[in-house]
């Protein structure tokens, strides 16, 4: 174990970080934000509102992360009606196309994981909303989607800490993020273990803050929920 | 210099997916490949993750504090670092093991690679179907004299099984698409292929969309199978 | 029983031992037959090009029979290490990572570098037929180098990840250009055509398959052919470390072969230029 090549990729390594997790926070809050009506299409009895995003869902769930970044980044590329168009600017850089592959892929996995939640949704929570006269808008706003959002809440930590991780893929397409610097580094110094040990332990202290935090939250909520009794007189 | 009008390039495309015939056969060995990997990680982590599951239940806190370790560490470090890390470290650790240059292949560091993944993945599906199942049997069993290994594979793990099932699907869905991961240090997979043919014809959207479409068939199948699975294995819970 | 075992062990070793004696004679190469001019399958099956031909009068001279065996990239260091043939003649470049487990005998090819950039913009003209060895740097090539770091500020270059050539361009362009590590050729291809990247360092052969190609007409060569530095001297075979007696004979065959002429015949036989070795930088 060289200790001098591991303090150099711990002084090297981190410089990916900005990239890493703006590409894993801009995705998963992109892809978060399009879930939102998707997962309520979704959860929806109507065949036509569910059944497209359905297709969607079961497409990019289906079939891994790389062909998709890799459809996007050189597939995309290659057309030249999107080389001329608008558009191009955007698709030429490779964060940007990363960022299309990551936030469809999240959306798709965070759409599932929310519908799981509406459809979790105790229905007298409802009902009750209904009998107070709330339009289905209000409804979905103000009761299900906060039951939701507390329902769903481990199923999500999930996907957070696997949009971590999927932020590694990134650097097949020549982005230097964590893991591209660490490949640089190992062909540099031909020293795998100590950089790649570096670089999953920087993943694994992001990841571990991403849970605690989470079990924070659910902590808070939890509280918040069923309030501690009130303290008994003698 | 100018591109193509937009027919001409959806004609080149269409044009193009003529090539992809020509990579058939290629295609075939990748899909050979892809199945390899995946059966053998997956039989090799499901054993190992069970293994690791029991072991969590160990008495003794510093084997449950081991496994716990172990699984947490899988479960935080993405898998593409590690199959790098056995396919890079494995070749220097084999150098340095045996006293010369030799060179881990794609195939053995992949397979190693997704089995650890998957292994951690699976011990945290086993732990919780295992705590779900009534404690009341292991008191029962524990009654009857039984062994505990006869405890553990008579009672508990066939009970446990249809609890895990759909997490376990999931899972193995999972795996289905990381084995797309060993294409980055060379194997031959469905992805490889497809990463060839598109660099080497310089077509990437045929042939990706090929991969998808392959990748999307074997999950659709991976599915469609657990749900079988589920239906004539799905046991009512045992109360008590 | 077991001194008729320990007897029967014995006598197949000591007849291993005289088959291996006797195989001394023949010698077996290895090629990738994968990377035309250097090697390729002709149509009859056989393995055929640059390093075939310059094998053959290799062996030629010294008076040995050889005969030429397929191999996979991937594999063929380690299958010379156990044995399962005795040279390496297959392109390879003489590199101080792959010297950590073979040796090499003197180079018999040099290969080269040259920076491709595409034609629309403009950059001012530049020989490039001439050559620059990089390994070490005078006043004369520093300023060829500061040219070409002139024209090249502010663009983006594309390269192979984990390559020799990536760590030169970052040497020479980093701080004035952008690089970006591709992961194989191709896929550097596919984002030269799209615009991505302006241009790239890659080797000579690698870069003339892209421009005879159809897209390949966007793009011209830039810049003098780069060589030594970082790259090493040049294209070797590949032994086992403890074949002395082989590699001293390799050695006198190739300085033989330069001398006369016939390495520089062969390398515009099938390359169309000459890469023979130069005596020294």
């Amino acid at each position: 174990m060289n200790t001098a090549i591991a303090l150099e990729a711990l002084v090297t390594l981190p410089r990916g970080l900005v990239l890493t997790l703006a590409l894993t926070f801009a995705s998963l809050a992109a892809g978060f934000v399009i879930s939102i009506p998707l997962s309520f299409l979704r959860a929806s009895s109507n065949p036509w509102a569910s059944a497209p995003v359905l297709a969607y869902t079961y497409a990019f769930r289906g079939t891994p992360l790389l062909v998709q970044l890799f459809l996007i980044y050189y597939g995309i590329g290659q057309l030249p009606l999107v080389r001329q168009s608008f558009l191009w600017p955007v698709m030429r850089e490779p964060f940007w196309c990363a960022f299309v592959a990551f936030t469809l892929n999240s959306a798709a996995h965070t759409t599932e994981v929310l519908r799981g939640g509406i459809q979790a949704v105790p229905r007298g929570q409802v009902e009750a909303a209904k009998a107070l006269g709330l339009s289905g808008f209000h409804t979905a706003r103000l009761i299900v989607f906060p039951l939701t959002i507390r329902i769903a809440l481990p199923a999500y930590v999930n996907e957070v800490v696997g949009m971590l991780k999927a932020s590694s893929l990134a650097s097949t397409i020549t982005l230097l993020e964590i893991t591209g610097l660490a490949r640089q580094l190992v062909s540099e110094t031909f020293a795998p273990y100590e950089v790649f040990i570096v670089a999953g332990g920087l993943y694994l202290l992001f990841t571990l803050l991403i849970t605690q935090l989470f079990q924070v939250l659910e902590l808070h909520w939890a509280r918040a929920r069923n309030p501690p009794p009130p303290a008994r007189s003698l | 210099m100018r591109h193509a009008l937009s027919n001409g390039a959806w004609l080149s495309i269409t044009w193009r997916i003529s090539e992809l015939y020509g990579f058939l056969d290629q295609f075939v060995i990748g899909l050979k490949n892809t199945l390899l990997v995946f059966f053998l990680s997956c039989m090799l982590g499901t054993i190992l993750g069970l293994l690791i599951a029991i072991l969590r239940n160990s008495p003794r806190k510093s084997i449950a504090a081991c496994m716990r370790a172990y699984t947490g560490v899988i479960r935080g470090v993405p898998e593409l670092l590690i199959i790098l890390l056995m396919y890079f470290g494995g070749t220097a650790l084999l150098s340095a093991a045996v006293g010369r240059y030799i060179e881990i292949n794609a195939f053995a560091a992949g397979v190693t690679a997704l089995t650890v993944v998957f292994s951690g993945y699976a011990a945290e599906i086993f732990r919780g179907a295992i705590n779900a199942v009534a404690p009341g049997q292991r008191e029962a069993a524990i009654a009857l004299g039984l062994s505990h290994w006869q405890i553990w594979f008579l009672i508990i793990v066939p009970q446990m099984i249809p609890i895990a099932l759909p997490a376990f699907c999931n899972l193995c869905i999972s795996l289905i698409k990381d084995t797309s991961l060993i294409s980055v240090v060379g194997l031959t997979d469905v992805m490889r292929v497809a990463y060839i043919g598109a660099g080497s014809l310089r077509a990437p959207l045929p042939f990706y969309l090929a991969a998808s479409a392959i990748y999307l068939t074997l999950t659709s199948l991976s599915l469609l199978s657990f749900r079988l699975i589920e239906r004539r294995y799905a046991l009512p819970l045992v109360k008590g | 029983m077991k001194r008729t075992i320990a007897l029967s062990l014995c006598a197949l070793v000591i007849c291993a031992n005289n088959a291996g004696a006797m195989d001394r004679k023949i010698l077996t190469i290895a090629s990738e037959g994968a990377s035309p001019p250097w090697n390729a399958i002709n149509a009859d099956g056989q393995l055929a090009g640059f390093d075939v031909d310059v094998g053959r009068d290799l062996c030629r001279r010294m008076n040995v029979e050889c005969t030429f065996m397929p191999q996979d990239w991937d594999g063929i260091i380690p299958a010379l290490t156990v044995g399962k043939f005795d040279a390496i003649m297959s392109g390879m470049a003489i590199t101080e990572k792959r010297k950590k487990s073979i040796a090499f005998s003197t180079p018999y090819a040099g290969g080269f570098n040259q920076l491709v950039m595409r034609k629309d913009l403009a950059l001012p003209a530049t020989d490039t037929s001439s050559k620059l060895d990089l390994t070490s740097i005078d006043a004369e090539k520093q300023a060829v180098i500061d040219q070409l770091q002139g024209a090249l500020t502010g663009k983006t270059l594309g390269v192979l990840r984990s390559s020799n050539s990536e760590a030169v361009l970052n040497e020479l362009f980093g701080k004035v250009a952008t690089i970006r590590s591709y992961d194989s050729q191709d896929n550097m291809h596919l984002d030269l055509v799209a615009e991505r990247i302006d241009g790239g360092l890659a080797d000579y052969f690698t870069w003339k398959t892209f421009l005879d190609s159809n897209d390949g007409g966007i793009a011209m060569l830039y810049g003098p052919q780069l060589s030594g530095g970082l790259w090493g001297p040049g294209v070797g075979v590949g032994l086992r470390q403890d074949d002395r007696e082989l590699i001293a004979a390799f050695n006198s065959a190739i300085e033989a072969a330069r001398q006369d002429g016939t390495l520089k015949r062969l390398s515009e036989q099938w390359f169309n230029i000459d890469v023979s070795p130069r005596v020294s930088n």
